[in-house]
């Protein structure tokens, strides 16, 4: 139970990078990273965690209870909205590579052509 | 009791994951990449995390796989598209 | 035993050999980690104390918006950089053209659906931004779920509705003056003598709605940014996928 939320994150990391180097369509590489990244949310959270402890939210708590780490937190909030913005400048990058190459497939995109 | 919560949490998030990462089907993979952004609000939210997994169910589950359905109904349109349709008109004004 | 299959089988020992030490690895660093659940928190003890002292009830926010105030400004610029490069990749090519979308017909429990939701999204996504610095939620997560209300619009009508209500030349402006006037809000504390984006507006009574000082201020800009910005780069992805087509080609 101890490491199993950091084995999780190792996992989703493997399976998101596995999916992204076999990929044969850029879109789905895209989703692929988007896996990828959500392990560092879970690695965030897991490390912030503490037993017994709530949400650092004082609006109706004692200001001396216990509560669980709020700064992973404010790193994965960051870390959410910078991994949409990624995926969105990089599927506007496939549909551009769509337009002047004619394919998503890795593969067949093999030279540079102007 | 919070702990086998967490544990089911994170089984979960881990098989739709896996799930999200094998589907090659861009299309099927967004639902799969919805229902893996609902698995980790669930459990952010298990680990008293609701900052994080409130703009997890609004990126991971809505933002994140409109986009990749948007692309793909673009990147795949190009094959059906050369037929006389009187909807192809071209239209400047906007 | 041929060379090719020597060697296939050499390449899968050495595959199963590497992933063994990775795992292993892997195991090794998950154990040096600190423990699950652990109740060590130094710097989340810090922050807490640190935001509590501002009259903020809701830490995560005061993380982000007062003392990882310069980190976010720099997170708001990855977005809105963002929402530029996608609407330069995306715009109107010299062979293309926009197409008028036509009206489709939807189901009219949908339109009931959508019609309902969307003042209710709306509302949540207003009391998510405005209560950012008390309760779960701020300026992303409000801004988000604001672009989610909008294109309720889109489930419940169809495209020419929400090109109707969704003004694209005002939210282009508004997304730019939010993102600049975080960066300008900064320079208040810069005026007082403190310090780039140090909280020096009054802090106001602990759970209050104008408590925290510059938190509540900079989350509203915030939300306003995201808001604008997610639905100027929703636009540009739907502009390309109902509206541009490529002209008929006679190369």
């Amino acid at each position: 139970m101890t490491v199993l939320p950091y084995l999780v994150a190792g996992w989703i990391l493997l399976a998101g990078l596995y999916g992204l180097v076999t990929s044969r369509n850029l879109v789905q590489a895209v989703g692929c990273l988007a896996v990828a990244q959500s392990s560092t949310y879970v690695l965030l959270l897991a490390v912030g965690y503490r037993r017994d402890a709530t949400a650092p939210v004082f609006s109706d708590l004692p200001t001396d209870a216990p509560v669980v780490d709020p700064v992973v937190q404010a790193l994965a909030l960051t870390d959410i909205v910078v991994g949409a913005t990624v995926t969105a400048l990089l599927l506007s990058l496939v549909i551009q590579l769509r337009k002047r190459h004619g394919t998503v497939d890795p593969e067949e995109l093999t030279g540079l052509r102007g | 009791m919070t702990d086998t919560l967490i544990v089911i949490a994170l089984l979960l998030t881990a098989t739709a994951a896996t799930a999200a990462a094998l589907t090659r089907d861009p299309v099927r993979q967004a639902v799969v990449l919805a229902l893996l952004g609902l698995s980790l609000a669930v459990l952010f939210t298990v680990l008293q995390a609701p900052d994080v997994a409130l703009s997890q169910l609004g990126v991971g589950s809505a933002i994140t796989p409109l986009l990749i359905l948007l692309t793909v109904r673009k990147v795949n349109r190009r094959e059906t598209q050369p037929q006389e349709g009187d909807d192809d008109r071209p239209d400047r004004a906007e | 035993m041929s060379r090719t299959t020597r060697l296939r089988l050499f390449l899968t020992a050495a595959a199963v050999l590497a992933a063994a030490v990775l795992a292993a690895a892997l195991i090794v660093a998950a154990e040096q980690l600190p423990g699950f659940g652990g109740a060590r928190h130094p710097y989340g003890e810090r922050a807490v104390a640190a935001g509590l002292a501002r009259q903020s009830a809701n830490i995560v926010s005061a993380v982000n918006f007062d003392q990882r105030g310069f980190d976010t400004l720099g997170e708001e610029s990855i977005l809105f950089g963002s929402v530029l490069g996608a609407g330069m990749l995306l715009r109107l090519a010299r062979d293309e053209h926009k197409r008028r979308p036509a009206a489709e017909p939807v189901l009219p429990t949908t339109r009931l659906f959508g019609a309902t939701l969307l003042p209710l999204t709306l509302l949540t996504g207003g009391y998510l931004v405005a209560h950012g610095q008390l309760s779960p939620g701020g300026g992303f997560q409000g801004g988000v779920v604001l672009t989610t209300a909008l294109h309720l619009a889109y489930v419940a009508a169809d495209y020419r509705v929400l090109k109707r209500i969704r003004p694209l030349a005002v939210l282009d402006v508004t997304d730019a003056i939010a993102a600049g006037s975080y960066a300008a809000l900064g320079l208040i504390g810069l005026a007082q003598g403190a310090g780039y984006l140090a909280n020096t507006l009054p802090l106001g009574t602990f759970n209050a709605l104008s408590s925290s000082g510059l938190v509540a201020v900079i989350n509203a800009a915030v939300g306003v940014e995201v808001g604008s910005a997610v639905v100027v780069l929703l636009a540009h992805f739907l502009d390309q996928a109902v509206e541009v087509t490529p002209r008929r080609r006679n190369r």
